[in-house]
Formats: C-alpha cells, structure tokens, sequence
C-alpha cells in the first residue's frame, strides 16, 4: 500500500478550483481522490455502482463547496473525507447530522503558503503513521472509519500523534477570537 | 465563558466517523459550536480520516467518470461564501436549527415541579430533548440503562459538588446514578441526549415515564 509521495501541491490546486474555477485542476484532484472516495464508500458497505455515482456527487460538491475550503485548517484529504462521511451518511444510513456552527473566518484570506503546506504535511505524517501502526491496531481504526463501528465499540486510542494537528487548529481559532473581539 | 468539562475522545472519533445516533451528534455539534478547544480536537480525528482516505487502496472510477464529472460541473454554479448565521439568543446554530429558533420558540411540556422539557426530533436510537430547571430545583433522581450526555446552555447545575456552567457537558453512563441540582440564581436550561429511556427512582416519576417519554 506504498503510496506515491509526489509532492502535488493539493490545497493550491483547489485554491485554483475555488478562486478561478480550473477545470484542469479540477480534473487532477478528481483523479486522485475519485478511486479513494469510491473505495472508502465501498469498504462503508455500498456496492460498486452505488459508490461510483456517490463519488461522482462527492466530487461535484467539492466543486460546489470549494469556497469553503481554507487550506490553513485541513488538508484536501480531511476535507474530502468530511464530504465523503456526510455523504455516506446521507446515502447510506439515510440519517440527518447536525454539525457545529460555522465560524466567521471573514473574507478569504491571502492562503499562507507555508501554513497551507504545513495542513498536507500533516495529513501525509499522520498517513504513514497509520500506515506503519501494528495490523491489528490501523485495521480498528480505519474500521471506525469506514463506519464498521458502533460508536460505543469505538476506543479512541489510536496511537497517532494528533496532539500538533489540533495544537495547530487551536492556534487558527484563537488567532480568529483575538480579531473577533 | 471557561468550559471545564469537555467531549470525550471516544464521542469525538465516533462524531468524526460519523457513528453517532442523531441525538449525540446534535449535542455534540452544539458543545464543539461554544468550545474551541473540542473543535479544534474534532479536526484531529478528522485529520485520521483523511489518512484513512489517502492510505486506501484505490478502486478505479469507471471509463468516462472523469468526462462525467467535467460535464457535470458546467452546469453546477459554485456557491459563494456565504456569512455565517450568527445565532443572537443562547441556542448556537445547530441546535436553533432543530428547534425552530431560540429559546421564544420552544414548545414546553411541564413534567412536574416546575421542571419542563421538550423533546426533539431525532432518529430513534437515541433521544434529544431540552430541559428547563428552574433555579434551585432538583432534577429527579435517576439511573441509566445507556449514555447521557447533559449540555449547559443558561444557568448552571451541580452534581455531587461539581459546577456545570454554560458550555459544560456531563457524560453519564450506567453506572452513575446522579441527582443533578440547578444552582440558585437563573433558570438552567439544558439540552439532554441519551440512548436508553432514563429510570426515575421515585414510583411516581416512573409511572409517568411512558407518557412523557423522559
């Protein structure tokens, strides 16, 4: 399961999504991320032709929505995993989920680069943590994650170092408080 | 506003796979809405997923998926941002979403001693309801067959000497039995989730459990 580590520069090809509807950009995530979105679904229970029509939704929503996305506070994958979770949801349990408010970032900010890449980095650290975890420990997790877990069989011990992931996204909020107020 | 008692990792990850009945997510979508530092823990379990994404093996989109998804999006406007909802009463979004509104929009049912609850509309393996406590009451002694989980958005109550402020959520379990007490001064407000019907210890309580659905 080695993956490529290309270096593609996800988030600023969304950016190019969001700010001036690139197609080709577009094209690029798609291919990159389709095949993942359809396979994660069909580990989530659903048949083939059922995965491959809600991966062509999650895909035209990222494009809907890639006004939402800010690079300084998850990576593409994350996003992409939120819209294809909310659509599993959607689809497949065919149950409603509330989510938290949406916080007034206010206008798009110029994306730090720096910050932005830091997002991806992460995302990749976090990957070949996973990918390195012991068999049994990586299969409980990406089974509660595929939606294969009640949640009261769900042990949030994971063994991935998340504590500078939410560190980070802690900085971002407090830094928008501090301008909110 | 200081939160002192906060989500767990296991309703965080659960919320995050999305693997939460209907009821918690709300509750749980409603406490990350006042509390940053469980939002911010919130975007770590979703970072896992995206790991899970990004470390799956792939399953190959059909021949002319991508052709599909160019010609889809031609005719797709792409929304723009949009301002964000700012809730002015002390129901953030989603849950003002549920009911309608804030606090002038609920519709109360008196449960007996003042205490009043509304009940939400969610999915059946679990239940939502907002509790209203006036000041100093006790809210009735009770066990659980499953897990409640009991959110603070005006007033505060206490249980076994421990301050629950607005923000603030209990985790109870089964094995707690607790008698949580509105404190003196404003009415305490709660929104209430649980995945089992809640026991009262008192036979009149229980008698009137069926009817009220509590």
């Amino acid at each position: 399961m080695a993956k490529a580590e290309d270096g593609t520069d996800w988030a600023g090809l969304l950016i190019r999504v969001r700010d001036s509807r690139d197609r080709a950009a577009f094209a690029q995530i798609f291919r990159h991320f389709a095949p993942r979105v359809k396979a994660f679904l069909m580990k989530s229970g659903a048949g083939a032709a059922l995965a491959e029509e809600c991966a062509q939704d999650v895909m035209a929503t990222l494009w809907q929505k890639a006004h939402l996305f800010d690079p300084s506070r998850a990576s593409v994958s994350t996003w992409v995993y939120t819209i294809a979770r909310n659509k599993r949801i959607d689809a497949l349990r065919k149950d409603r989920r509330a989510e938290p408010e949406e916080l007034d970032w206010g206008p798009e900010p110029e994306p730090d680069q720096a910050e932005a890449m830091e997002a991806q980095e992460e995302t990749e650290r976090l990957g070949r943590a996973l990918a390195s975890l012991p068999q049994k420990q990586r299969a409980l997790i990406e089974r509660a994650y595929y939606g294969d877990l009640s949640h009261s069989e769900i042990a949030a011990e994971t063994g991935l170092p998340l504590g500078t992931i939410k560190s980070r996204i802690r900085l971002a909020l407090d830094k928008l408080r501090h301008h909110m107020t | 506003m200081t939160i002192r008692h906060h989500l767990s990792d296991p309703l965080l990850m659960a919320y995050s796979a999305g693997q939460l009945p209907e009821a918690f997510s709300l509750v749980v979508a409603t406490h990350v809405s006042l509390c940053d530092e469980c939002r911010a823990r919130l975007g770590s379990f979703d970072a896992v997923g995206g790991a899970v994404i990004e470390e799956i093996d792939e399953i190959s989109m059909g021949e002319e998926a991508l052709q599909a998804a160019l010609a889809r999006i031609d005719g797709l406007p792409q929304a723009t941002r949009a301002e964000p909802l700012k809730p002015a009463g002390i129901f953030p979004a989603p849950l003002a979403d549920y009911v309608g509104g804030d606090l002038a929009s609920v519709r109360w049912q008196r449960i007996g001693g003042g205490v009043k609850q509304a009940i939400l509309p969610t999915g059946r393996d679990a239940s939502a309801r907002l509790l209203y406590i006036p000041a100093g009451t006790a809210v009735p002694d009770h066990g659980h067959r499953g897990m409640e989980l009991t959110l603070v958005l005006q007033g505060a109550f206490a249980d076994d000497d421990v301050r629950f402020g607005r923000g603030d959520i209990e985790i109870a379990d089964e094995n707690l039995e607790h008698t949580p007490v509105a404190l003196a001064g404003e009415d305490c407000i709660c929104l209430a989730a649980t995945d089992a019907p809640l026991r009262f210890r008192g036979i009149l309580p229980r008698l009137a459990q069926p009817l009220f659905r509590i």
